[in-house]
């Protein structure tokens, strides 16, 4: 499926901010079910430097600089992108049990493979997922003995799905896994946050995964919460068969409809945007996503909210 | 031997090396004339050299948080009077040991932030890297321009009973303590003079020479541009800043924070009065993951934007590397013989101390079994846990560890207990009897490497770390310890090398300062303003303190001061009540005093002296000084900071919530002493500083501070028709000009010539026109050192147009219509001249105001307020 994602973020500052630099994460990892067929970005006002390079974790990464004063910041992504299969959505096993992959990706001071050497980046604590006590408890019914990897993830976040309700006002950018956990709601950030800190409780390796979502609001069928706005979900280490990803917003795997941006231990690695003004004062923020599956006209939202679903 | 005297205290331990002691019998050697110079002392000299060393260390400041808080979190840096004494040959080990380790160490950060295969080989486990939050990954390709992560490494070494060196911990991140070696050494040499020499100890300065001369060597510079070396700091707030601003004086780096710098393109630059001036290394004290608030931790106000950018394109070196801190675990100990054997081919010079990362199986079993006799550490610093003694542990506490250790082996460490070796110190003193017995203590040593380009070099010496009390092996200065100077002795003559008395040639004369700060001059200007503030405050207090002693409290009916001061002249000018009040009125222009409702007058002098919660009480402002002088503290002298805390423990010890509530009648002695104080402190300011642009900032916030004090006295004074008795003395008074009036008239006071010393006479230090004269005169140095300034222009403009308006104004005009000719005159008909001379003196005032913040416009403002971190 191709599809055409705008992507508009802006900032109208109160007060002139004389310096900035910001980073961005908008264009996505090249992968093999995923092509990149057209990338632009558009920047205002003009920043004084403008480096694209690849973060630690592959991501293509924009820094940006602004030295003179500016009463705002609005960024335009725009991406036409052809997603296609998963390769592991043919696996057909639900992979080891989860203590397998546990223990074989433990220390035994023997020479790691690619890909083990790969999910050990992502399988401890990293600044926005604290892995506590709570978290592996939370996490206990899904992983009974022997239960397959898969399953126990698929049954970690059915669970996540049904327990936690969706509230894109409960919670901030920077609310933490064991709160979100406390109070039972959250957005797509923070059930993403939780299952991978559950997942790492259990010596699993999980990566947080940045992106788009598609919506189909076809008749008859409920709108898909996350819709027109950047989405974020989960990729389980599972041995041979790779990274699989699972949604905890929407409980499924991720499929055509979702579009990899970008992954890293959690949101603070690939945030969107990210940046560092000096003056401003007050701000206000305006994000839009639209995600147009080929075919469809080109039109923009103006989604006041925080956009991740 | 054991009979003497020196030892009747001195207890040996069969567990623990004793460093001075061979046997029950014998001196080691090298402690000999140590020992014979102490015998040889009388107690008042034994007294007389603790007495030194507190002395010079109250003296000189040196404490662990020089922000003296009101919470008094500050104490003393505690230092014992004897050396730690190592014999050359013993040295020669150490040295070596300690520099291979430190080469070793900065090749595991070269290959953690570069290719990382110490981790795919297995030859390192992942969970001590990726689960440390000491890796920044945001750091990872980064290769600094001298080639090395670690410039700077200290070792925490202790000696067990076998007589063997261990290493007990690393310190690769911000290795603290070498500025207080330092200072020991200052000390110490001091009060063993003859000895010092005589036992050949080598110096420390070849050490700090070496750090300066690598740094500059390996800077990344352009053509053409000379290596400029900053000392980035945390800020006063941090534990040992006084170490940090003392080695930044000693090295001759600008002690700066992460405000004075901005990263532009790929460049870090300071922020001077001058413009951007670009800082190619940084010798940082900062915490890594405070270093960039916009790649690292997010929340850092204290860091650099960008930095991390400026890291990766290789165009500033940071002494040590950003995610040096990694390697501060000790589950590495476990690994490092055989990244040894890998990366060096070559064993380990000196063993760490026994340490079992539970992160393997068979070492979490034997940890488990072994739990009593074994300490456990954490492996990450973000696990917060201080070491768990197996040995305090009953069963129960054991079942609960062996059971944490199993949920999450990886995260602890189990750690053979170290018995440390023990040296002799001297007891506190005030314990009379004991002056001439020496104890002993359980001591460590922390050792120091530089980076060069010839390799490592390891400073001869250190700081020795002692134990709280003789049965405690934590060696900690937050919990009691103290520290002593370490003395390396040398078989040949040592380096006389110095970088306190460095000879140099003319040459290498040099006459303006290094360049200023926008941060340092925006607060010495405010150290100026607050200075003078206080000054003014106590000034202020001081003469409504002696009204209300002389006349207790105001009688019923009078108890509208406000009203008095301004319209009650006519009716009661004589009445002793009407001189309270105006006293009270002008303490109230000022904001000193807090509102009236049902206080006394006396509570409400003494909170807006004391009360440092109060708006604009004088407790308040000179909190707001010392904070700006603690912001600068490496540019005032000793003598300078001490004169300001002198006058900060005057209020302190006086403070209302103290045990016994300051008294009304006490307080015009306290405010005296503060006023003594200011003088001195403005001396310092007048006659001890440098003349360059950063004093003229200080003075020109003293002259603005004292302008608008005067002028607003002055116009109040005409506006209230102050022309009564009481009103003229306190004016003079409040303008300090009393004793100027009476020297020149020699009789009670009268209005004009009043009028003229305050305001006119540009002789008079204390004068509205002497203070306008200066603020003119420095102002147009700026104009010449900076250029014409486009923000300042119009500012300035407008101050010299006041100033002279009011220059033009003349007392005769004042003289004209009164009655009798201008004599002591209490009721005028000319109030139209009163309120044009005080419409001048405002417009002045004003003026002032609008220059103040045009200078602070153009010479600060691009320090902006602590930046956001916005995330979408």
């Amino acid at each position: 499926m191709r599809y055409h994602v705008l992507h508009a973020t802006e900032y109208q500052y109160e007060q002139p901010v004389q310096t900035a630099r910001h980073l961005l994460h908008l264009v996505p990892q090249p992968l093999p079910w995923q092509a990149l067929e057209r990338q632009s970005l558009r920047i205002e006002p003009e920043p004084t430097t403008h480096m694209r390079s690849a973060d630690p974790f592959g991501n293509p990464v924009d820094r940006v600089e602004f030295a003179a004063p500016h009463d705002h910041l609005r960024v335009e992504s725009e991406l036409i992108v052809a997603v296609g299969d998963r390769p592991w959505l043919a696996t057909a096993s639900d992979g080891p049990a989860w203590e397998r992959v546990r223990d074989a990706l433990d220390y035994h001071a023997a020479l790691l493979g690619e890909a083990e050497a790969d999910a050990q980046r992502m399988r401890f604590e990293s600044p926005g997922v604290r892995v506590k006590r709570e978290l592996e408890e939370y996490a206990a019914p899904s992983f009974g003995a022997g239960r397959p990897v898969i399953d126990a993830a698929r049954d970690l976040m059915r669970r996540i799905h049904a327990e936690f309700r969706y509230d894109p006002d409960a919670t901030e950018v920077g609310t933490s896994v064991v709160e979100v956990l406390e109070n039972k709601h959250g957005v797509c950030q923070d059930f993403a946050h939780l299952m991978i800190g559950c997942l790492r409780s259990r010596g699993l390796a999980a990566r947080y995964v940045s992106g788009y979502l598609r919506t189909d609001p076809l008749p008859g069928q409920a709108r898909m919460t996350g819709s027109d706005a950047s989405h974020a979900w989960v990729a389980v280490f599972v041995p041979e068969a790779g990274w699989i990803e699972f949604d905890p917003t929407n409980d499924c795997l991720a499929d055509e409809r979702h579009i990899v941006l970008a992954w890293g231990r959690d949101f603070g690695d690939v945030s969107p945007l990210r940046g560092v003004i000096q003056g401003g004062g007050e701000h206000t923020l305006k994000v839009g996503v639209t995600v147009m599956p080929e075919g469809d006209g080109v039109k923009f939202t103006t989604d006041q909210s925080r956009g991740a679903a | 031997m054991p009979h003497h005297q020196l030892l009747s205290l001195y207890a040996r331990q069969s567990g623990r090396y004793d460093e001075m002691l061979a046997d029950a019998e014998r001196l080691r050697p090298h402690w000999q004339p140590l020992f014979e110079a102490l015998d040889a002392s009388t107690p008042e000299q034994m007294r007389a050299r603790q007495a030194f060393v507190t002395e010079r260390i109250r003296e000189n400041g040196t404490t662990y948080n020089v922000y003296a808080d009101a919470q008094g979190t500050d104490r003393p840096w505690t230092l014992d009077p004897l050396p730690f004494i190592l014999p050359a040959d013993e040295w020669a080990q150490i040295d070596a040991a300690v520099a291979q380790r430190a080469d070793l160490l900065d090749q595991v950060l070269a290959d953690l932030y570069g290719p990382q295969n110490l981790i795919r080989s297995g030859a390192l486990p992942a969970a001590l890297v990726y689960g440390h939050n000491g890796f920044l990954w945001p750091c990872q390709g980064t290769r600094p321009p001298s080639g090395h992560f670690l410039h700077v490494y200290a070792a925490d070494l202790a000696r067990s009973p076998d007589g063997r060196w261990w290493v007990i911990a690393d310190r690769t991140q911000v290795p603290s303590g070498a500025g207080y070696a330092l200072e020991n050494r200052l000390i110490v040499s001091r009060l063993f003079p003859e000895l010092f020499r005589d036992l050949r100890v080598h110096h420390l300065a070849d050490f700090f020479r070496h750090l300066q001369d690598s740094l500059a060597r390996w800077a990344p510079v352009d053509r053409g541009e000379t290596p400029f070396v900053v000392l980035l700091t945390p800020g006063p707030y941090n534990e040992t800043y006084f170490e940090q601003s003392y080695l930044a004086r000693y090295l001759g780096f600008p002690l700066v924070e992460g405000q004075d710098l901005t990263v532009r393109g790929d460049s870090v630059y300071l922020k001077t009065l001058a413009g951007l001036k670009r800082v190619h290394v940084i010798l940082r004290r900062l915490d890594d993951d405070y270093a960039d608030p916009l790649e690292l931790r997010g929340e850092s106000t204290l860091g650099v934007p960008g930095l991390v950018e400026a890291a990766r394109a290789g165009r500033v070196l940071l002494a040590n590397a950003l995610g040096s801190g990694v390697l501060e675990s000790a589950g590495l100990l476990a690994f490092l013989p055989k990244l040894a054997e890998h990366l060096l081919d070559e064993p380990l010079a000196m063993p760490a101390v026994a340490s079992w990362w539970c992160g393997e199986a068979p070492a979490l079993d034997y940890v488990v079994e072994h739990l009593a006799e074994l300490v456990i550490k954490p492996a990450y610093p973000s696990q917060r846990l201080q070491p768990v003694f197996g040995r305090d542990l009953d069963a129960r506490g054991r079942a609960h560890w062996a059971e944490r250790l199993r949920h999450r082996p990886h995260a602890y460490v189990g750690q053979e207990l170290v018995e440390l070796s023990q040296a002799p110190v001297m007891p506190d003193s005030g314990s009379s009897p004991l002056d001439r017995r020496l104890v002993a203590r359980a001591i460590g040593v922390r050792v120091y490497a530089v980076a060069t380009p010839e390799g490592w070099r390891v400073m001869p010496g250190g700081l020795t770390r002692v134990s709280g009390s003789s049965d405690v092996d934590i060696l900690s200065m937050q919990r009691g310890g103290s520290s002593k100077d370490t003395w390396v002795l040398s078989e040949v003559p040592v380096s006389q090398f110095s970088l306190l008395k460095g000879e140099l040639g003319a040459g290498d004369i040099v006459r303006a300062g290094p360049e200023i700060a926008s941060r340092t001059a925006e607060n010495l200007f405010w150290l100026g303003r607050y200075a003078e503030r206080v000054e003014n405050s106590a000034r202020l207090l001081r003469f409504a303190c002696d009204r209300l002693n002389e006349e207790g409290e105001a009688a019923p009916g009078a108890a509208e001061p406000g009203e008095a001061a301004l319209g009650g002249a006519g009716d009661d000018f004589l009445g002793e009540p009407g001189v309270l009040a105006t006293a009270v009125g002008y303490c109230e222009l000022f904001g000193l005093l807090p509102p009236a409702e049902d206080s006394s007058v006396a509570r409400r002098l003494v909170d807006g002296a004391l009360d440092d919660n109060g708006p604009a009480s004088l407790a308040t402002n000179l909190r707001r000084a010392v904070w700006a002088a603690t912001q600068v503290r490496d540019r005032l002298s000793l003598d300078h900071w001490h004169s300001l805390n002198r006058l900060h423990d005057i209020l302190r010890r006086q403070r209302p919530e103290a045990s016994a509530p300051t008294d009304i009648a006490t307080l015009p002695s306290t405010l005296d002493r503060v006023l003594l104080a200011c003088i001195s402190l403005s001396g310092f300011a007048m006659d001890e500083m440098m003349r360059d642009s950063g004093w003229r900032f200080l003075i020109l916030g003293r002259r603005i501070e004292r302008l608008q004090c005067r002028s607003r006295i002055v116009a109040h004074f005409l506006e209230a028709c102050g022309g009564q008795p009481a009103g003229v003395d306190a004016l003079l008074e409040l303008a300090d000009c009393a004793e100027a009036y009476r020297q020149r008239y020699l009789r009670t006071p009268d209005i004009l010539p009043t009028l003229d010393l305050v305001v006119f006479d540009a002789d008079n230090p204390h004068s509205v026109a002497f203070q306008t004269d200066m603020l003119l005169r420095y102002l147009d140095s700026l104009q010449r050192e900076f250029a014409a300034s486009p923000a300042g222009g119009n500012g300035i403009r407008a101050f010299r147009d006041a100033v002279a308006a009011l220059n033009a104004f003349s007392l005769h005009d004042l003289e004209t219509g009164r009655p009798g000719g201008g004599a002591m005159l209490q009721r005028c008909a000319n109030c139209a001249g009163c309120n044009d001379l005080a419409r001048l003196l405002r417009v002045v005032h004003d003026a002032s105001a609008t220059l103040s913040n045009r200078i602070a416009e153009r010479f600060f403002t691009h320090v902006l307020p602590a930046a956001r971190v916005l995330s979408a």
